[in-house]
């Protein structure tokens, strides 16, 4: 158990990191998905450990709400593209002061 | 068995670390396909056979695929986005590395892990899935559909054109 605990906490790391150094936007949205997937792949560590299936409803859950925000936040990229023509999250300061 | 796992836990960190570091965000893309492949094959090994299949077609199927169009219909040239400075990159690894170390020493030694005796070993099988998901979890399935048809709308409405927004 503590090998799939130690996996995830390593993964999810991995995403969090990726989104401190990674400057185009769809890339930082892969990061978001990565550190999702982390997550669920220990509920679903957890879920064989203990013989319940719950953990693995809320993978689809997970999923669900994975799809919805990914499908929200590349409309919002093309929105921002079509606006500054490019896809730099630090060009994307309109509301700095 | 036990080999299996450490090299499969060994690609699936490779391959994130892949996805992070490689320079073209096609690349990114397709070692992120690679990543949830290997996860996958996790869940095979975890007695979640369902959930392995749909992981494949969802993310590696659907969501990637879209993540990939967006990239081909904007057409990116790598020289627009900008360098990220050296004291940047520098502060990043620090700061994601103490966030490992952090939640390595948080959960360590929190909960003792013990599999319970005589687990089931039938729990990724789609009936038994479908049994808990229907009866037990059949209200926030409905909430995910109101979920799915607001984040539809929503897409619809950043997608159109600017100046029949502001009109």
């Amino acid at each position: 158990m503590d090998y799939y605990l130690i996996l995830c906490i390593i993964l999810f790391s991995i995403g969090a990191f990726g989104m401190l150094i990674r400057k185009n936007m769809i890339v930082l949205l892969m990061c978001i998905e990565l550190m999702l997937n982390s997550v669920n792949l220990l509920l679903v560590a957890f879920s064989a450990y203990y013989g319940s299936s719950d953990p693995q409803i809320f993978v689809f859950f997970t999923v669900v709400v994975a799809a919805a925000e990914a499908t929200v936040g590349l409309s919002i990229i093309i929105m921002a593209y079509r606006y500054l023509k490019t896809t730099d999250i630090s060009l994307f300061n309109n509301l700095k002061g | 068995m036990d080999i299996l796992i450490w090299i499969l836990g060994g690609l699936t960190i490779g391959t994130a670390l892949m996805v992070v570091l490689s320079k073209h965000p096609i690349r990114s893309v397709l070692f992120l396909v690679a990543t949830f492949f290997l996860i996958s094959c996790h869940y095979i090994l975890l007695n979640a056979q369902f959930l392995a299949i749909v992981n494949i077609i969802v993310y590696a199927g659907a969501i990637m695929v879209l993540f990939l169009f967006v990239l081909m219909l904007l057409n990116l040239s790598q020289d627009k986005i900008q360098k990220t400075a050296y004291m940047l990159k520098i502060s990043s690894v620090v700061i994601g590395g103490l966030f490992l170390i952090i939640l390595i020493a948080a959960l360590k030694d929190s909960i003792d892990f013990k599999p319970i005796e005589g687990v089931r070993t039938d729990i990724g099988y789609v009936k038994v899935l479908g049994e808990t998901l229907f009866s037990k979890y059949l209200v926030p399935f409905e909430i995910s559909s109101i979920l799915f048809i607001s984040a539809m709308v929503g897409a619809l409405m950043l997608a159109k054109k600017e100046k029949e927004i502001i009109e």
